[in-house]
């Protein structure tokens, strides 16, 4: 503050009109280790007063290779690695990567492993969203709405952990269909949840949607005509807020999402709140998703007849040759996938996820190219920052949802 | 598509319903322009590269299209010789091309001429090499084992 020109430019002018000293812009470091930012992402802003003038995102402080460790593993051991990117929505990146080798495979995915698949990356949806939302209202300063969807969130691991014994890294979804059998009791526990978690919806209603501090720092906020967010690369819930009705689970159905009955939100404003809206409805539709997955899941196995690909049954691998065989071919060596390269589009919470596979019919994958939704989304980061107030950006920053470890990988 | 231009292309097929098509490189960005403008393809989801090292061509610089009206995708595919890959940006018809650009520079080494910013983007600035080449090791950067 001892800097005479600085002080200038930071305190309010003088209202006798006195001649505008010159202004000097101040630099201002925004991460790599701030709250706001969710991660490790470094924000460089140039401030002119109170208006960010420019902001260069730095990224990669979470970069690991994820890439490139792809190619040294065999294909099914490259499924734990997805968990680790989009950590919020590691059963939807499970799948995003599955789909694509199960096209170069061809194998067909028996209807209740399609159907159960559908159900958890939905759980991971409301999963994800949740957590978006406490974090996001906390930035603006409502601690409570917090507590409340980290209480959910609970409940969703829960039901992860009842799942696959994990309640982060579950790698459940695997090329070929599950890793486990569903576990005694799932439907209980996912209806018990399903039942309770519109009236907890409209609870974060109520706390936020009356409230005047939140309303006056999303309304309006943040705003980016739907062209510019197109031409940026953006995806997701941002597109779908700014007006525009895609979601790739209607455009380009996968893994039976054409047999479910669900709306996409869409709002005009494209703006903080239109974001918030359009999640918020995507919570209750993943609702009314997951319970017609519960009332409709249909019988039969939950992992594909391809004993190639897929590990034989305990039972099987004792009386029977051919079981151990396989199972010693796709322990020691990983199965083989035919020459090719595939590409499968899915809507993840955050947008367009999906995997770009090419295989030279090894049992490890040539390239895999993770095509991730945060990458895409974060590059509109200096358009929603420059020209507003600083006090906004990190309004416009958490309506983004981005997950670090998704940018960087 | 392909009566616009048949010396931009070199190759064409449609491998599991996923439609690809072989470009010169110095034809592009006059063909990115004209899927953008004309074609309906507001999306450019994603830009990458593939190493087929060591085979030559050794690089294919990929670009995956999306067209939302009309709900469609192509794939792009630029073939690049190992010694010098240089390939025109197309950040001008797309500006999210940026970051994909700068990423497949900073893993590849491909080269985007024109491109604004062309710095590494997830790896230290004075980081040497780039690691998805495949003949960049996973493990063991810079140290030699076979000596000890």
């Amino acid at each position: 503050m001892s800097d005479p020109e600085l002080s200038t430019s930071t305190a309010l002018a003088p209202e006798s009109g006195a001649a505008q000293a010159t202004t000097r812009r101040m630099v201002l470091n925004m991460g790599p280790q701030h709250p706001s930012t969710h991660g490790v992402l470094r924000i460089v802003l140039e401030l002119d007063g109170e208006i960010v003038r420019k902001a260069g995102p730095e990224i990669g402080f979470l970069h690991t290779g994820i890439e490139k460790q792809a190619e040294a593993l065999n294909w099914q051991q490259v499924v734990t690695l997805t968990d680790r990117m989009d950590y919020l929505s590691n059963l939807g990146n499970n799948l995003a990567y599955a789909l694509p080798v199960e096209k170069l495979l061809q194998i067909e995915i028996p209807p209740q492993a399609q159907w159960m698949r559908v159900l958890l990356t939905e759980l991971s949806r409301i999963n994800s969203h949740a957590v978006w939302l406490g974090t996001h209202a906390l930035d603006l300063g409502a601690m409570t709405v917090y507590f409340y969807c980290f209480r959910e969130r609970e409940d969703i691991l829960r039901i992860f952990e009842l799942f696959s014994g994990q309640r982060m890294m579950t790698s459940y979804i695997r090329i070929g269909g599950l890793a486990l059998e569903p576990p005694r009791g799932w439907q209980q526990a996912v209806r018990k949840f399903i039942d309770a978690l519109p009236s907890k919806i409209d609870e974060y209603e109520d706390l936020l949607n009356a409230n005047p501090i939140f309303l006056r720092r999303v309304q309006g906020v943040g705003h980016l005509p739907l062209e510019r967010l197109l031409a940026l690369g953006v995806t997701g819930p941002m597109i779908r807020a700014a007006g525009l009705k895609w979601d790739i689970r209607k455009a380009e159905p996968y893994s039976s999402y054409e047999k479910f009955d669900f709306e996409i939100p869409v709002y005009q404003e494209s703006d903080v709140w239109a974001r918030y809206r359009v999640r918020l409805e995507e919570m209750r539709q993943s609702c009314r998703i997951v319970r017609q997955a519960l009332d409709g899941m249909p019988e039969g196995p939950w992992k594909a007849d391809a004993p190639h690909v897929v590990l034989p049954d305990r039972e099987k691998m004792k009386t029977q040759m051919e079981a151990l065989i396989y199972h010693f071919k796709i322990v020691t060596e990983g199965f083989r996938v035919p020459a090719g390269e595939a590409y499968v589009p899915t809507e993840s919470p955050r947008g367009e996820i999906g995997f770009y596979v090419v295989s030279d019919g090894t049992s490890k994958p040539l390239r895999v190219f993770m095509r991730t939704p945060s990458f895409g989304n974060l590059q509109a980061l200096p358009a929603l920052f420059e020209g507003n107030l600083v006090a906004d950006s990190v309004a416009a920053l958490g309506s983004m949802d981005f997950v670090l470890g998704d940018v960087d990988r | 598509m392909e009566a616009w231009n048949h010396e931009a292309f070199t190759g064409w097929s449609t491998e599991l319903g996923e439609a690809l098509a072989w470009v010169r490189p110095e034809k592009i960005v006059d063909l990115c322009r004209y899927l953008h403008d004309e074609q309906g393809f507001e999306r450019l989801s994603g830009v990458t590269a593939i190493d087929r090292y060591p085979l030559e061509p050794r690089f294919e610089v990929l670009y995956l299209l999306h067209s939302i009206s009309r709900n469609l995708r192509l794939k792009l595919k630029v073939a690049l010789p190992g010694s010098d890959p240089v390939v025109p940006t197309v950040t001008t018809v797309w500006e999210g091309a940026n970051w994909y650009e700068r990423e497949t520079f900073d893993l590849f080494g491909v080269r985007f001429e024109g491109h604004p910013n062309l710095k590494r983007l997830l790896l230290p600035e004075d980081w040497e090499g780039h690691p998805l080449r495949r003949d960049f090791p996973v493990h063991g950067h810079k140290y030699s084992y076979q000596n000890e």
